[in-house]
């Protein structure tokens, strides 16, 4: 296989997994009925709180554990806000992305131009040293694993498992599971706690693995990306990781273009296409409404109150 | 244990007390803020809070930073009553940046009454033509167009990277990746001498006074309100649902497009990479501060503008980071989003029954 081609799937997949992390977190939140736009906000809270934590002790677990709790911290903000407080899903998700910007911002100002080594790659023994296979599939960081094994995990626990069950029984009618005795409101407090761990998760991995320093704003859009990735996947944990490597795949080509100068294209409109890739491929999901309506939580993004 | 319980109607009283709530709220957290970073509490809130506005200039920055927040806000909490997301405000903003300010270079130089108006109408065309995407993605597709405005806000921030650097970059400016500076006849006149306080002010005056009148004297008006509180009712008294959402992205679209051209024809001068620092985004505060009435976000615009100010104000004075304006936008709209729950609900202590 041509080494320019190789290293570029290498390349793939790790812009790929951010947004899986991300896409997976916020595909179990919306199952629940919970619709959270603070993905975006959250992964860059969880990003700066990893590279602060890793500056800081020097350890690229407790790095990721930062990142996570960041993240959780950050989602048990909105949970409080719109579960007990009723207030607007779509608004306080809102909320979350700008606070998440400024915060991140401030915690950040004097780590700009620290320099980290990056998570250490995984190398197994013999494995790693077959030709082309050896590092299409080994060697890579712990959490591109993770990533994969996550998705897998969710997919079983939705579709096999009795919580997972409630769960999506929760998100599609919250007042038939609330009769039936469940507690959708500690269901949809897990679930969202959850999507903030993954989303926290995501920043980390953008901050000590895809490019190890820290930049403001250094997500540009991937926690949104990860939003229309899930609609893209139809709320299905399989066709999150086929979105998520086919827009890592966009993002990474178009930087080799521009890097090769093959192609004679400004890099600002080399720059666009993943943007412009979520927004087609949105428009040719949502077109399909029956799609939408099968596979759409029902009760997504509607309060709910106990009348009882 | 204290809870919830609904209120036979919606409060009106705590409807404006709230924001006042919030307000509170987000400035004692500052204090604590300001505590957190080390910074002597009083000082920093003087700067941050008083000093802007201490001084006559100050307060003409105030309306010159107000300016865009008020425009979009207005446009933004017109279309939020009829529960079309559209937040991509921010990228019309640049849009219409873009398109005025072509205008400008194009008629450089060309000292006539008719460059200012025609910049006028390009820049809110730039706006609106950019908001018509979502709106047609919507209409058409069913595609949410809190995403598609969102992505197009990036894009839109590429473009006007991409013609700063080349078509419209100063040919004399030494490769550096901005305009040529506007001519006289291209920048927006300035309405208090010794300020930059320009006449975009009164145009977002008079933004405010229509917008009200549209919502409350209007057939329109009622029918956004309606479509946004009972979509069905809405849909049996007959308005179109697509109507609304197009009249929404197209009203907010032109009035952000408006106040890039301000920004660029008012306080900037030319055309540079970065036209705004996220008055699209603010604004969204500003809507929902103002509970999204234009009088209220008249005022709200104010405050928010003073959030910009004051991060100015605190950098220079005490060396804080600008993005504690960020933190301040974000922490106020959370108290806000908690203290709107006092609307809708009544705090009641919970009393054990006995059996």
């Amino acid at each position: 296989m041509n080494e320019t081609l190789l290293l570029a799937i290498l390349t793939i997949i790790t812009a790929a997994t951010p947004l899986v992390f991300a896409a997976i977190g916020e595909l179990v939140v919306e199952k629940s009925g919970v619709l959270n736009l603070g993905v975006e906000g959250m992964m860059l809270v969880g990003a700066v709180s990893s590279f602060t934590a890793v500056h800081v002790t020097g350890s690229a677990t407790l790095g990721v554990f930062a990142g996570m709790l960041a993240g959780v911290m950050l989602a048990s903000i909105f949970a409080f806000l719109t579960l007990n407080l009723q207030s607007s899903q779509v608004a306080t998700g809102l909320a979350l992305t700008i606070f998440g910007i400024g915060v991140s911002a401030l915690i950040g100002q004097p780590l700009i131009g620290v320099a980290y080594e990056g998570l250490p790659k995984i190398q197994v023994p013999l494995l790693s040293e077959i030709p082309v296979i050896g590092r299409l599939f080994f060697g890579h960081d712990i959490l591109v694993y993770c990533s994969i094994v996550l998705v897998i995990a969710v997919s079983w626990f939705l579709s096999r498992t009795r919580a997972g069950l409630i769960l999506r029984a929760v998100g599609d009618s919250h007042d038939a599971a609330h009769a039936l005795g469940y507690p959708v409101i500690r269901v949809r407090y897990m679930a969202t706690l959850f999507g903030g761990a993954c989303a926290g998760l995501a920043g980390a991995y953008l901050s000590m693995a895809y490019a190890p320093m820290w930049v403001e704003n250094m997500s540009a859009g991937r926690g949104w990306i990860a939003l229309a990735l899930v609609v893209f996947a139809s709320w299905q944990p399989s066709r999150v990781l086929f979105g998520a490597y086919l827009f890592g795949g966009i993002s990474i080509l178009q930087l080799h273009a521009q890097a090769s100068g093959t192609i004679n294209i400004p890099s600002q409109l080399m720059s666009m296409l993943p943007y412009l890739a979520t927004i087609i491929v949105l428009v040719l999901i949502s077109r399909d409404h029956g799609r939408i309506r099968r596979n759409a939580p029902a009760s997504i993004g509607k309060a709910f109150h106990p009348t009882t | 244990m204290i809870s919830l319980q609904p209120r036979a109607m919606p409060s009106k009283l705590m409807g404006y007390l709230a924001p006042l709530i919030a307000l509170g709220l987000t400035l004692l957290s500052g204090l604590v803020l300001f505590a957190l970073l080390g910074v002597p509490v009083g000082e920093a809130f003087h700067a941050f809070f008083i000093e802007p506005i201490s001084t006559p200039y100050g307060l003409s920055e105030l309306g010159v930073k107000a300016t865009p927040l008020i425009l979009i806000g207005v446009g933004l909490s017109i279309g939020f009553r009829a529960q079309v997301w559209n937040i991509g405000a921010e990228g019309q903003l640049i849009l219409g940046g873009i398109f005025g300010g072509a205008v400008a270079l194009y008629f450089y130089e060309v000292d006539a009454w008719y460059v200012l108006p025609l910049m006028l109408i390009a820049g809110v065309i730039g706006g609106m033509l950019w908001a018509a995407i979502p709106a047609l993605l919507k209409t058409h597709f069913n595609a949410n167009e809190i995403l598609t405005s969102l992505m197009l806000t990036y894009v839109a921030g590429l473009l006007l990277s991409f013609l700063v650097h080349g078509a419209l970059r100063d040919p004399d400016g030494f490769n550096f990746p901005e305009s040529r500076l506007f001519h006289d006849a291209a920048l927006l006149p300035i309405v208090m001498e010794g300020t930059r306080l320009h006449i975009g002010a009164v145009v977002a005056l008079f933004v405010v006074v229509a917008g009200w009148v549209l919502l409350s004297r209007t057939m329109l008006g009622f029918a956004l309100k309606v479509n946004g509180a009972a979509p069905r009712a809405g849909a049996y008294a007959g308005f179109s649902q697509k109507r609304l959402i197009w009249f929404s992205l197209l009203l907010t679209g032109g009035l952000a497009g408006l106040a890039g051209l301000i920004e660029v024809a008012g306080p900037i001068g030319q055309l540079q990479p970065t036209i705004s620092p996220g008055y699209g985004f603010t604004a969204i505060i500003v809507a929902f501060l103002g509970r999204l009435h234009p009088i209220g976000v008249l005022f709200a615009g104010l405050i928010m503008a003073l959030s910009y100010l004051g991060g100015e104000s605190a950098q220079i004075t005490l060396n804080l980071p600008v993005a504690v304006t960020g933190v301040f936008q974000g922490l106020l709209l959370f108290f806000l989003l908690a203290a709107d729950v006092l609307i809708n609900f009544k705090i009641v202590r919970k009393v054990r029954r006995q059996l």
